[in-house]
């Protein structure tokens, strides 16, 4: 009897640990599903530490702005850098205190959203065009035209007269366009892409604008480094990519035209004046194409995406001031750091209206700055 | 062999004389092996119970993961029905997901790179199991060959972009092609290379249990041995070799890192095998993490069921070619 009860007691073990690591399973599976909706308890455990999700391009910002507050005043931020589309998720299902996102919420994911959420411009990017051309040794000047007919592939060879005329006095050899473009999904297409279907009705038609889009023409490589690597290796590829991966990694990009008329070279200083101009009061604006006369035209804000109402699940009136505390903080003291590391301060414009954004957060009704 | 005296008549038995010891210690110990053989016989059930258990275990996480699949995938299933199949436009823009230049791009990649590695890894399990199957060089070629299998396919990808893909592009300049470089004949290249260990490791140990009666037998017949291999170790091993073979079209469908860095992830058909391409894998590494609408994830995982679906038909296609195989 006894023999008896031991093994069934045994086999009772085993099939436990069978079922919980089934459990274990089946939810890892349904979580990979639901954008990665890891740390589902963390929110409300510590108020010491706060949780973001979001855009790759931010994280070299964060990882500086986050580590420097921390010294300063003790408040730790675990940010995970899983793309803007993932921070956005996450910040649907209320696992994280803030998302930060490359391209502002569109309709569909703001309708999934519980309550409301205010987006604030917290570092500019901009978007440069990198080509491999050894014959030529000036910088290119390109039109907001050629961008669009090389990558819609009817501009189909270097020499094209339409390139010739934005570029005279330089010998363009007849060496066949590559179209390089990336593979993964990113803001940083979707800055480009949202800048082509501004300037070109024919883009917007064929193709439109998002973080991955049906290229008409080109190969396509996963992250920046894909895409620059692609270009260096092959004579005539062109292809776009982040500023600040250009600059670093000393890569040549050309001049483009702004809306004014004027070539510009992407620079920390233009993609700044870029942004200097009127801003909504939601600050979900574009900078693509901008009215500045001194602005480089493919440049984009980053936000930081939170809930305007910040009491919801079990959220503390303390967690909810030390958010709305580090993000003022970011905009005004944290943005001396941006230059340093390639990024876009904020235009004095941009300032001035995430301080009213911050304002307008409010914890069970009342403003809580 | 014991003697002994019985009823005045001397008897021999081939079993001792057994005394029942009934001193308490020895009753003690006789009690101790009882309780020990009745511990051995619940351990025995209980190992027994947890094999099955394990094992059925398995059975559940493929069904799970299949279950997950089918039901993530039910809103992009509902919305776009089964043109998904078919539809040769992806334009996460405008919503149209149409998985056949992916599915095409996986088959055709994959089964070209069979098509390369094959005749590499038949040549190493000839050379190793029948040739040369002891002695230090064939043991630095297995194990060379086994590392192959073992180096991460991110350093396959990084040495695929660096020295491949230029060498393809040189390639393309003097057959005439657009001098890309990327595309699905590189990536079919780096899939060969990576597959091969595969198929040779199986064929090498396939090769070397053919019984040497057999081989001696045709020897013996004035068989020389490319006769003797063609004709009695090839149809000996033939559905262990093909099993290898279908191993590594296995590992060829789900390679993700080293296709995604070389096959140019175009999502226009692939025109030709050194156009640029893609295969369902390469896709759901790059968008899953920006697909920003349901029915966008939802698609991708769509086309993760159809490449978990891909796997199980090639499997069980191989295992009937096997049966018949085995059978004649």
């Amino acid at each position: 009897m006894k023999k008896n009860l031991l093994s069934l007691r045994s086999t009772l073990t085993v099939a436990a640990l069978v079922i919980g690591s089934m459990v274990t399973a089946f939810s890892l599976v349904s979580c990979g599903g639901g954008g990665g909706a890891s740390g589902t308890d963390s929110t409300a455990s510590s108020d010491d530490a706060l949780l973001g999700a979001g855009s790759s391009f931010d994280y070299i910002l964060f990882s500086k702005q986050f580590s420097e507050y921390n010294k300063a005043n003790g408040l730790k931020v675990n940010y995970q850098s899983v793309g803007s589309g993932a921070g956005i998720s996450q910040l649907t299902a209320m696992t994280v205190d803030f998302g930060a996102s490359d391209a502002p919420m569109n309709g569909k994911q703001d309708s999934a959203l519980s309550s409301p959420a205010i987006h604030i411009p917290i570092t500019a990017g901009a978007v440069a065009i990198s080509y491999n051309l050894s014959e030529v040794k000036d910088t290119l000047n390109l039109t907001p035209d050629i961008i669009a007919g090389m990558f819609l592939g009817t501009i189909t060879k270097w020499n094209d007269p339409k390139i010739a005329a934005a570029n005279k006095g330089i010998r363009l050899p007849a060496t066949p366009i590559l179209i390089a473009h990336r593979s993964d999904g990113s803001g940083t297409t979707n800055i480009f892409t949202t800048y082509l279907s501004k300037v070109s009705p024919d883009w917007s038609t064929k193709v439109g604008k998002g973080s991955s889009v049906n290229w008409p023409t080109g190969i396509g490589n996963k992250g920046s480094e894909g895409v620059s690597g692609t270009i260096k290796q092959t004579p005539g590829a062109v292809g776009y990519v982040e500023m600040s991966y250009a600059i670093q990694n000393k890569m040549p990009f050309a001049r483009v035209q702004n809306k004014a008329g004027n070539f510009i070279t992407p620079t920390i200083a233009s993609v700044t004046a870029a942004a200097n101009v009127q801003i909504p009061p939601d600050s979900k604006v574009s900078l693509t194409n901008t009215d500045a006369p001194d602005g480089y035209p493919i440049s984009g804000f980053s936000w930081v995406i939170i809930y305007k109402e910040q009491k919801y699940k079990d959220r503390s009136l303390d967690r909810a001031t030390k958010l709305l505390k580090l993000l003022s903080w970011m905009i005004h003291d944290g943005q001396q750091y941006a230059g340093a590391l390639n990024y876009a301060p904020l235009s004095p414009a941009a300032v001035n209206v995430g301080d009213a954004i911050l304002k307008s957060a409010t914890f069970d009704g009342k403003p809580i700055l | 062999m014991d003697t002994s005296v019985e009823n005045g008549a001397v008897t021999r038995s081939d079993h001792p004389l057994r005394v029942i010891n009934s001193t308490p210690e020895a009753i003690a110990k006789a009690q101790r092996r009882v309780q020990r053989s009745f511990r051995q016989i619940r351990t025995e059930s209980v190992f027994r119970q947890s094999l099955m258990i394990i094992g059925l275990l398995m059975v559940v996480l493929v069904l799970g993961i299949l279950l997950t699949l089918v039901v993530q995938s039910l809103p992009s299933i509902k919305a776009l029905g089964p043109k998904f199949l078919w539809g040769k436009v992806w334009d996460p823009v405008q919503d149209i997901y149409g998985g056949l230049p992916f599915l095409l791009g996986t088959l055709i990649s994959s089964f070209l790179a069979l098509i390369i590695s094959i005749p590499f890894s038949l040549a190493v399990a000839i050379w190793l199991g029948e040739y040369y199957p002891k002695g230090w060089l064939p043991d630095f070629l297995k194990n060379t060959v086994e590392l192959i299998a073992a180096v991460p396919s991110v350093i396959y990808g990084f040495w695929g972009l660096a020295v491949l893909v230029p060498i393809v592009r040189n390639l393309e300049t003097h057959i005439g092609v657009a001098p890309i470089g990327q595309g699905i004949f590189a990536s079919s290249l780096i899939l060969a290379i990576m597959i091969i260990p595969y198929a040779a490791s199986l064929g090498r140990s396939m090769i070397q249990m053919v019984p040497s009666q057999l081989k001696e037998a045709a020897y013996g017949l004035g068989a020389t041995r490319w006769e003797v291999i063609r004709s009695v170790v090839l149809p000996y091993t033939k559905s262990g070799l093909f099993a290898g073979i279908l191993l590594s079209l296995g590992r060829a469908l789900g390679e993700t890192m080293a296709v995604t860095m070389v096959i140019g992830n175009t999502s226009l058909m692939p025109t030709n095998i050194f156009a640029p391409g893609n295969t369902m894998a390469s896709v759901i590494a790059n968008e899953f993490t920006e697909a920003d609408k349901p029915v966008y994830l939802s698609a991708l995982i769509e086309l993760g069921l159809v490449l978990f679906l891909v796997t199980v038909v090639i499997n069980l296609i191989g295992k009937k070619i096997i049966d018949r195989f085995t059978n004649d």
